[in-house]
């Protein structure tokens, strides 16, 4: 028998590559038995979704979340142009 | 016309003011030091800048800026990765026992989240607190985290650019996750909000 930290690797490992028939049945066995699991398979599961929507949403050209600040702005300005010199 | 436009857009001195908050905030969620993320962007720029000729046009510059930046993330995180000694890191994780006791029983029970991907990633305080979330990562997990989810790497190109194997690869990611929804679930969900 599984138990719920096996069941919690196997769920993300899951992610990554196709697990063997016999592990991925008796994580399912697992799953249906056990909502603790449940649960943490549905947000390891939006864990991905989020980074998949965060990385799209980087496509948009509006996209900035983040400022450089002024000083910074000028030290790059600076920097690019004594490095075009 | 096209001519025009492209000449037009390829005016570094106006990159900084144009793209330099989009090349930031890209670099910053995938570094955690704010001094690397600046150094990159300026990098970026210079490296742009000396290879303006290669910009084809068929692109936005923005996207030329950011392909060059995601080239530069990636080789910097890969040579932290190297110069990073790696024993001592695995075997003081407690990832482990800090979720399960002895017998592998939770722990640390997941409790219901209860919102919407698509509504949480709106709300600017909910992007603060996954940000410092991952911060929060050791710098090991932080790194192959982010090559995985934010670069979007295949699982065999990280083993093989690091040198390590996928059963180690896969239980980093796992550490990673646990630690993220843990830290998700006490300062976002658990909060009520």
């Amino acid at each position: 028998m599984l138990t719920c930290k096996d069941v919690s690797k196997l769920v993300s490992e899951s992610l990554e590559h196709e697990l063997p028939l016999r592990q991925r049945l008796a994580v399912r066995l697992h799953l249906m038995m056990c909502s603790l699991c449940r649960k943490y398979q549905r947000q390891t599961l939006l864990l991905r979704e989020l980074f998949r929507r965060i990385i799209r949403s980087e496509d948009d050209p509006s996209y900035s979340r983040q400022h450089l600040t002024e000083a910074t702005r000028e030290r790059i300005k600076m920097a690019l142009l004594t490095g075009l010199e | 016309m096209a001519l025009d436009n492209l000449t037009a857009e390829l005016l570094p001195e106006t990159w900084v003011d144009e793209h330099g908050d989009a090349l930031f905030s890209y670099a910053l969620s995938r570094l955690k030091n704010p001094a690397s993320a600046e150094d990159v962007v300026q990098e970026t720029l210079l490296a742009a800048i000396r290879s303006q000729q290669r910009f084809s046009g068929r692109s936005s510059v923005r996207t030329w800026l950011i392909g060059i930046l995601k080239h530069k993330i990636v080789d910097l995180i890969r040579k932290e990765t190297r110069e990073q000694p790696l024993d001592e890191i695995e075997t003081l994780d407690t990832t482990e026992e800090h979720f399960f006791d002895r017998k592998g029983h939770w722990r640390l029970k997941p409790v219901e989240w209860q919102e919407h991907p698509g509504k949480i990633l709106e709300q600017k305080e909910f992007m603060a607190v996954l940000r410092s979330c991952l911060d929060h990562l050791p710098d090991r997990l932080h790194r192959l985290f982010v090559l995985r989810e934010l670069e979007n790497m295949e699982t065999e190109e990280i083993c093989k650019d690091l040198s390590i194997t996928p059963t180690n690869l896969w239980v980093m990611l796992y550490r990673a996750r646990m630690r993220l929804r843990g830290c998700l679930t006490e300062n976002w969900f658990e909060k009520g909000i």
